[in-house]
């Protein structure tokens, strides 16, 4: 390739990142400016100030509501891997009667949006008296639609796998929980990576649920407690809210940029949508 | 005699058995979460669609095909149709369109592409929320964007405020967010793409375009296909975007069907008539999915 094409097909390359990096850069950036000149169009703060980040903490629990999003997000992850790798792998390496017709049954989930389902599922919650609870974020997720989604992608790796792989197994007396646990889950590693980055980050970003279920600041999760960022006449502190959006994102970018691969191709295989 | 009783009871749990048994075990879990969070709030929203319920006045009164009638009758559904229609098809464009460039840009033989890659990635896995509000704070009247369109000469509009622009506004904003996973899928279709076939194309004189056109296109066009569906079906789903940014407004002109019942059952409190949306939902993306797996046929290329 002639070097100026190169140079042009760089130029657009560069353009194109502004709308990609510009936002975060901009979140962090404007979270250490004073709010008197928060709207000043400086790339770089003139004036920083760690304020905002210790006010996060003062106008909401949010220690608390860090740790419930953290925790709620790996207990519907590791729960969503053990649900899905062991319907994954039965629908497709055990033969078992209505095997097909129970498969069509678990995929249905996946054509229902969970918005479809979440008056009369908050019916359920409620006069069962887990509103206001973390119930409803972890129970849902991990056995509804977005599992279905993993089942169905733990099933089709695990069809890829050798058949006489648990032939050689079978014929060293292990019994099938034994295969499925020394033979199949370790080769799925990749699937379940897959799988637990998006169940995670799904949790993570999961907003419509907890504004629904969760009415008590202590119990809210961090994309709830984003919005709550203002002042006595319900104006925007947008340096306060800026900093806790920065904590929110900051780790999991940080782990992304370690395992940019595993993320990628994780997620545009699984085809997640927020 | 006494030895074949033991025997016949071990014939019994063949492995064949013991494996359908621990087939059936392993899928209890999946299945029991099927039927407990699919199956019976789906059969309850048929239920609950059919009676007037409100939970301040704590009325549940069956009413027949009244709360259908009110969806037929009712002055914002078209406006709420509409703007639904808008930003769905708006982001299927938009985001087809620039996943499509962004992966032919990186497909290319440059140095750097994989940096490249995770910076259009990473707004993937940015929280939602956080994105959201750094886009919000962009868009004021006096944000980042404005600023900067001043301090070349233009008077830019109140992005989030008005008619005009809300609604474009919104869709762009999830672009961004969304564009790296169709990018990545693109990637990988394009790589797929033989190379000796657009070189012989290119040997018998045909223009790059030509050649993109008429062999590149046509051999994604399964990727295209797959992305459209995974987005538009995505699309309807939009919530959190359009409650941070513009609560709907102004007026109607960003009320999505979500967030139009989201308003009627939990601000209020028409569960009814809520349900009755929430079945006018699903109708669409079923019907959007079964049309775009007939349109499949139609003109997605096959290789045999």
């Amino acid at each position: 390739m002639r070097t100026r094409t190169k140079l042009f097909l760089y130029g657009i390359l560069l353009v194109l990142c502004v709308p990609f990096v510009f936002p975060t850069w901009w979140m962090i950036t404007s979270s250490f400016k004073p709010n008197a000149d928060i709207f000043s169009p400086s790339l770089w703060p003139s004036t920083w100030t760690f304020e905002p980040w210790r006010q996060v903490f003062e106008m909401q629990p949010f220690a608390q509501q860090y740790w419930n999003s953290a925790y709620i997000a790996v207990v519907v992850t590791l729960g969503t891997l053990v649900v899905s790798s062991m319907a994954g792998y039965a629908f497709a390496r055990i033969r078992f009667r209505g095997q097909n017709f129970l498969f069509l049954v678990v995929l249905v989930g996946l054509l229902i949006p969970s918005e479809v389902t979440i008056v009369p599922l908050f019916r359920i919650f409620n006069s069962l008296g887990l509103v206001d609870t973390h119930w409803p974020l972890i129970l849902v997720p991990m056995l509804g639609p977005p599992s279905v989604l993993a089942t169905f992608i733990m099933r089709q790796f695990f069809i890829t796998l050798p058949g006489e792989l648990e032939e050689a197994a079978r014929m060293d007396g292990l019994g099938r929980p034994a295969i499925f646990r020394k033979i199949a889950l370790p080769l799925a590693r990749p699937a379940l990576g897959a799988v637990a980055i998006f169940t995670f980050l799904h949790s993570w970003n999961l907003y419509l649920e907890p504004v629904v279920y969760i009415s008590t600041r202590t119990k809210y999760t961090l994309p709830q407690a984003l919005t709550q960022f203002t002042d006595a006449y319900q104006g925007q502190l947008w340096n306060v809210q800026l900093s806790a959006a920065s904590m929110t994102a900051i780790p999991v970018l940080i782990v992304f940029v370690i395992a940019q691969r595993q993320f990628i191709e994780g997620l545009a295989h699984t085809g997640l949508k927020g | 005699m006494t030895v074949r009783t033991p025997l016949t009871r071990r014939r019994f749990w063949t492995t064949r058995r013991r494996d359908q048994l621990t087939g059936y075990v392993f899928i209890t879990p999946a299945l029991l979460g099927s039927l407990a969070f699919v199956f019976l709030p789906l059969a309850l929203v048929v239920w609950y669609s059919l009676h007037e319920w409100n939970v301040l006045a704590d009325t549940f009164n069956f009413v027949g095909a009244d709360n259908y009638r009110k969806l037929a009758d009712d002055p914002n559904v078209p406006a709420v149709l509409r703007a639904t229609a808008f930003f769905s098809i708006g982001l299927v464009v938009f985001n087809l369109a620039l996943a499509l460039l962004l992966a032919v840009l990186l497909n290319q033989k440059l140095r750097g592409t994989t940096f490249f890659r995770v910076l259009f990635f990473s707004p993937v896995v940015v929280s939602l929320l956080a994105w959201t509000i750094v886009w919000g704070f962009l868009l004021q009247d006096n944000g980042g964007l404005n600023g900067i369109l001043n301090a070349i000469g233009i008077d830019g509009p109140n992005w989030l405020r008005s008619g005009g622009t809300a609604m474009i506004s919104v869709v762009i904003v999830q672009v961004f967010k969304n564009v790296g996973l169709n990018m990545v899928l693109f990637l990988a279709a394009l790589q797929g793409v033989p190379v000796s076939l657009q070189e012989a194309a290119r040997v018998d004189g045909a223009s790059p375009w030509r050649v993109f056109r008429s062999i590149t296109l046509p051999m994604i066009s399964p990727t295209i296909l797959l992305t459209s569906i995974i987005t538009v079906v995505g699309s309807l789903q939009v919530f959190a975007q359009i409650s941070v940014l513009t609560q709907g407004g102004p007026g109607t002109s960003t009320t999505v069907l979500v967030y139009y019942l989201y308003q009627q059952a939990f601000q209020f409190h028409a569960f009814g008539y809520g349900s009755t949306l929430s079945i006018l939902l699903f109708l669409i993306v079923l019907a959007l999915t079964v049309l775009q797996w007939q349109m499949r046929k139609r003109w997605v290329f096959h290789e045999n």
